[in-house]
């Protein structure tokens, strides 16, 4: 295996010396529409617009000027301010991993501006949304740009205020504001895990520097690495929702749709994988224990995802379910070490780009049958809406892995770098990939196959051409994106200054072992989906099904497990605690305040009003003080 | 020599702010004999006034000019050094503005012979006549405040004690409405009063058996020499502080402090809540620092004791009173204690410490400028038989007046010491001081100073609690349907309140140019 290359401080008058452009101009858009509020809200959205677009375009020069960099200078350092004297200075680190995500954020994101434009045209509050937008790709941004933990963590909370700020954005709606108050909490459980990491790492190594840790890691005991490793995995689980911290991306989506649910699908998500692989040159050396840990945790979330994704009729919880498992193979990836970071980052880039071109066309169908999301009462969508049909079709080839398309190199790269080096947990990938044939097949059968099963008002159409065109963008890069950066290892040879190298560079195989069963298996359930939903009724009201899909639908009774674990019995000690602040802390305070007024009200009576007492007070007074000044002068 | 008598050399220049004020006071009673009735208050008003401005300027000359004297004066009789002259400008500024509020209608009697309710009051009522006597009262008892904490022998001490005294006697029994009250006052004022003086007097014959001397510096050398263990030295010593210890307010020696405070014209009482306070600190600290600074292991104990239990008699007390000027009464014992933590400060080892004086100084002149204005708003809150007294008047005035309960609620939060008031830096300092002192004496002395500390923050803790009381009676109850009406405020009134205000505003967010102040003033010590 090959290092990183050492990390430079960069020097030159180019684009990455302003990098820092990049977070400013959304955090300055936000902080505009938040603080001047109501005056904005005419042009609060373009403005909005803008300082995504121009993100994008810093981080498209900044990429452009890394690039022409000879590789052993592509890691560069931006050096901004003293943060904290002493332990962590704010300064960006410019190198190709941090850069992908850029891209990937501004790029994204200046898409998601763009639709929501249209999509957020009616809501009275399209300006907060658009200032939460900014202020989401600002913290992102800072995320994966800091060059150390500390910035990396400032960015990681502000993603978590963002995203609780727009899951929650229809407040009104309870279901939206338990949503987000679960997503926020669930969150704080990875944040405690990042944060004590990061405790761990300042008392071992004293710095937070990525630029230093390097030489520095080697000098702590592998039982510190690994607990840092867990930590950070801890940390990860919970922005990325991998088990056991799964449980809010479901309900994440009742956020505006799709628009802050693309969010949670294609982007903020990521943040777990790439936390990964940024600290896999210090903290999750291939072999160890911890990224042992960060593969089975991959393969159990590919796997909890894919079943609960086959359960749920509603269309945005089903791509919900299917997100969390197409990360979980990414977690898998990141768990392999150098062989599977490019695999990984690449399959997070197809993802990308199919998972939104998937959740657009949802939003498309939605947009069509009046904000309808049961697929039960879809059925037959093909004649109506052909555009939306023909680009969701594509997105659904590319995510179940059809040969020759996107999601088919990144995924079989995982699959067969998983096989070779942690076979048990390969195959189990294989499977979930036959599950993701069965359950998207479903919604492809459920939505645009079968008899027709609308409500009476619905008058299906295709949507105008402001939501088709990126649903076509979308669906070019789903088919091509894949086989670009994965033949001829484009994006590992990229990668690999920020990342590391195997010393043997993976070819790609067309019909390896796995890659075979993988297609027989994505067949079979296909087919089988076919059966049940294609070719078979598809009842408008849900039947009750067996326990499996009972397990499933209840989200593998994870919030079962929450409340019985954690909830109830946090409820207890809550009101335990109120309990013992009344009776006990608050009963000997006020204890306290009834002795110190009681005495207060005996004592007054020694002031009778009449002189002589008051004289005779002093008299014994002085004499008290004489004779223990004597007293004293004698001892 | 013999049998020639020396003229005394004096000089007049440092002296010059006293002799002023001293001066005025002269012409004062000058005017009242032989002035037409109706030009004196003409005549007085700017006569007081200008006179304390001008003894204010001379102070302030004198420590532009930098020549602070370091030796003592008028033949050893007086002492202008820094602490004295900051002392000075301190009580020249709080004397000024209360004579502003004394200025005010209706705080004075028509005429102070006639019998409450008799014929003859109303008929002085309806006459109009007033007592102009009141301000070289007040004129005589700001110089003896001066002298005061300036006196460098015991004598000068006990006869500054006395002018600063009698006219607040007499100055007591003034108050318009409520008369009895305030004659009782007056009356109690003037007995223990007498009898402390009695005590303090004694003591200095006391000392002067064991010394030969009066003169602080001489009673010091004697020390230095003679048998610590005289018990003359003792019993002289404890007659001494009992009566400077009356004076400030120290348990057990505040009883009269409510009863004083409560009957007094509310000027009278926030002049002797902040100048004669301010005046019987600094005497204390003379006495300590330059006459006993050699007896100090003596004393510690008794003091920490009495420290200990004026807080919290101070705190406690406070707590169930139903009055505002009695509750502001025990809150001046308490605000006493934490003076005297400060006062225990300033000595460590037998070492003259100029941080702690600083300390102390520096709380001198924010609590008593925060007392004055706190007073005046008690001037302005008005019922139909006078100042509204009783606590349940005060219920809801933030919904009636809301900027001057916002004051006045500003001004008892300075008085908890909440921070971003004045009030938070000087306990603060003083607290600090204490500390540090322990910490450098080491081992059990430290220990006393730390467990005093603790002390001092419980009882700033319960005195939080009646301060807040107020506050929340304030904004959070209903008014009450006749409640008191507020006073359309005169000018002087108004600017004492400005003055009050700007000061523990400005003091609590920017400490550090009076803290300058006070350390400059502390750096030279006291004359020895």
């Amino acid at each position: 295996m090959e290092s990183p290359v050492e990390i430079a401080q960069y020097t030159a008058g180019g684009v990455i010396g302003v990098s820092w452009l990049m977070i400013a101009l959304p955090l300055l858009g936000a902080a505009v529409l938040l603080v001047l509020g109501r005056i904005t809200d005419r042009w609060g959205h373009l403005l909005g617009v803008a300082m995504s677009l121009a993100s994008f375009v810093v981080a498209v020069l900044a990429f452009l000027e890394l690039v022409g960099l000879p590789e052993a200078q592509r890691r560069q350092a931006v050096f901004l301010y003293e943060f904290i004297p002493g332990m962590a200075d704010m300064g960006l680190l410019i190198d190709p991993l941090s850069i992908s995500f850029a891209l990937l954020i501004t790029g994204v994101g200046s898409l998601i501006h763009i639709y929501s434009v249209g999509y957020m045209s009616h809501d009275s509050d399209r300006r907060r949304f658009f200032a939460y937008l900014n202020l989401f790709v600002a913290a992102m941004l800072l995320l994966v740009l800091a060059d150390n933990y500390v910035g990396l963590f400032i960015g990681w909370e502000g993603v978590g205020l963002a995203s609780y700020l727009l899951i929650g954005f229809w407040q009104f709606k309870p279901s939206a504001a338990v949503a987000a108050k679960k997503a926020f909490i669930v969150n704080r459980v990875g944040d405690f895990g990042l944060l004590v990491g990061m405790f761990v790492i300042w008392s071992s190594f004293g710095t937070f520097a990525f630029a230093d840790l390097g030489a520095k890691v080697g000098t702590a005991s592998q039982g510190t690495i690994t607990a840092i490793g867990l930590l950070l995995l801890l940390g990860a689980c919970g922005k990325s929702a991998q088990l056991p911290l799964q449980s809010w991306l479901l309900d994440a989506m009742e956020g505006p749709t799709p628009v802050s649910a693309l969010i949670h699908a294609a982007t903020m998500v990521t943040a777990g994988v790439y936390l990964v692989v940024r600290s896999g040159a210090f903290f999750f050396e291939p072999g160890s224990p911890q990224a042992l840990a960060v593969a089975i945790v991959g393969a159990a979330t590919l796997l909890a995802g894919a079943i609960i994704g086959c359960a749920k009729d509603d269309i945005k919880k089903g791509l919900a379910g299917s997100t969390m498992s197409q990360i979980g193979y990414m977690m898998l990836g990141a768990g392999l070490g150098p062989a599977g970071y490019a695999f990984a980052i690449g399959h997070l880039f197809t993802h990308g780009f199919f998972k939104a071109d998937l959740f657009l066309g949802a939003g498309s169908v939605m947009h069509g049958m009046n904000d309808e999301v049961d697929m039960r009462k879809y059925g037959g969508l093909r004649k109506y809406m052909p555009l939306t049909f023909a680009t969701f079709m594509v997105g659904y080839l590319a995510i179940i892995g059809f040969p020759l398309l996107s999601g088919y190199f990144t995924k079989d790269g995982i699959i067969e770098t998983a096989v070779h080096l942690q076979p048990v947990l390969g195959w189990l990938a294989v499977l979930g990939a036959g599950i993701t044939g069965f359950y998207m097949s479903r919604m492809v059968f459920m939505t645009f196959f079968g008899e027709k099963r609308w409500a009476d008002d619905a008058h299906p159409h295709e949507s105008p051409s402001v939501m088709t065109i990126p649903l076509i963008v979308l669906s070019i890069g789903s088919v091509f994106l894949g086989g670009y950066l994965i033949l001829s290892n484009r994006l590992l040879l990229f990668l690999s200054p920020a990342v590391g190298r195997p010393e043997e560079l993976p070819e790609f195989h067309f019909a390896s072992v796995p890659g075979l069963a993988t297609l027989g298996l994505v067949a079979v359930g296909a087919g089988f989906a076919w059966m049940r939903y294609g070719r078979a009724e598809v009842p408008v009201l849900a039947p009750r099904g067996s326990f499996v899909t009972a397990f499933a639908r209840r989200d593998l009774y994870g919030d079962a497990l929450n409340e019985s674990l954690f909830m109830r019995p946090g409820q207890w000690l809550t009101r335990i605690a109120v309990f013992l602040d009344n009776r006990g802390i608050d009963g000997v305070v006020n204890g306290l305040a009834a002795g110190i007024g009681g005495t207060s009200g005996r004592l007054r009576r020694v002031q009778t009003g009449f002189a002589r007492t008051y004289a005779l007070s002093i008299l014994i007074g002085a004499a008290l003080l004489t004779g223990a000044l004597l007293l004293v002068g004698n001892i | 020599m013999n049998g020639v008598i020396q003229a005394p050399t004096i000089e007049y220049g440092t002296l010059a702010p006293m002799l002023l004020v001293f001066g005025a006071a002269v012409i004062g009673v000058l005017v009242e004999a032989f002035a037409p009735r109706y030009l004196r208050r003409a005549i007085h008003v700017p006569l007081t006034l200008l006179s304390l401005l001008g003894a204010f300027a001379l102070v302030l000359i004198q420590v532009v000019k930098g020549d602070v004297p370091t030796t003592a004066s008028a033949m050893g009789a007086v002492a202008v050094d820094g602490p004295a002259l900051f002392i000075w400008g301190v009580i020249l500024v709080l004397s000024f503005v209360c004579v502003l509020m004394i200025n005010d209608e209706g705080h004075f009697v028509a005429s102070a012979a006639a019998v409450p309710g008799s014929a003859e009051e109303e008929e002085a009522e309806s006459a109009g006549s007033e007592h102009t006597e009141v301000y070289p009262l007040v004129l005589f008892a700001v110089g003896g405040m001066l002298l005061f904490p300036a006196s460098h022998d015991l004598l000068t001490m006990f006869v500054a004690l006395e002018v600063m005294s009698l006219p607040l006697y007499l100055l007591c029994g003034l108050a318009r409405r409520r008369r009895l009250l305030s004659q009782e006052a007056s009356m109690k004022y003037f007995l223990l009063g007498a009898f402390s003086s009695a005590f303090f007097l004694y003591g200095t014959a006391m000392i002067y058996g064991f010394a030969g001397t009066v003169s602080l510096p001489g009673i010091n050398r004697a020390l230095g020499t003679g048998a610590l263990l005289d018990p003359l030295l003792l019993i002289g010593f404890a007659m001494l502080g009992v009566g400077l210890l009356f004076k400030i307010g120290a348990a057990p020696f505040q009883a009269w402090k409510p009863d004083v405070y409560q009957g007094a014209p509310t000027p009278i009482t926030a002049l002797m809540a902040s100048g004669t306070l301010v005046a019987a600190v600094g005497a204390l600290l003379r006495v300590f620092w330059v006459g006993l600074g050699n007896l100090d292991w003596n004393w510690r104990p008794i003091m920490w004791a009495v420290a200990a239990l004026t807080m919290i008699v101070g705190a406690i007390l406070a707590i169930t009173q139903t009055d505002i000027k009695r509750m502001l009464a025990y809150s001046s014992i308490a605000h006493a204690g934490f003076l005297l933590i400060g006062v225990m400060a300033t000595f460590d080892v037998s070492e003259q410490n100029s941080g702690s004086l600083s300390a102390i100084l520096f709380y001198l002149l924010v609590y008593s400028l925060t007392t004055v204005g706190a007073f005046a708003v008690v001037t302005m809150v008005r019922d139909p038989g006078g100042e509204a007294g009783h606590l349940s008047r005060w219920a809801g005035l933030g919904k009636r007046s809301p900027l001057l309960a916002g004051i006045f609620a500003f001004f008892l939060l300075a008085f908890a010491g909440i921070p971003l008031t004045s009030g938070f830096f000087g306990k603060y300092a003083v607290f600090a001081a204490a500390l540090a002192s322990g910490s450098e004496a080491g081992d059990s002395l430290g220990g006393w100073m730390t467990g005093l500390v603790v002390v001092g923050v419980i009882a700033s803790a319960i005195a939080a609690f009646f301060y807040v009381r107020v506050i929340v009676l304030m904004f959070f109850s209903e008014p009450a349907a006749d409640g008191p009406t507020i006073a359309v405020p005169s000018t002087g009134t108004v600017a004492v309140i400005a003055v009050s205000l700007l000061i523990t505003v400005g003091v609590g967010l920017f400490p550090q140019p009076m803290l300058d102040l006070a350390n400059q003033a502390a750096s030279g010590l006291f004359i020895r």
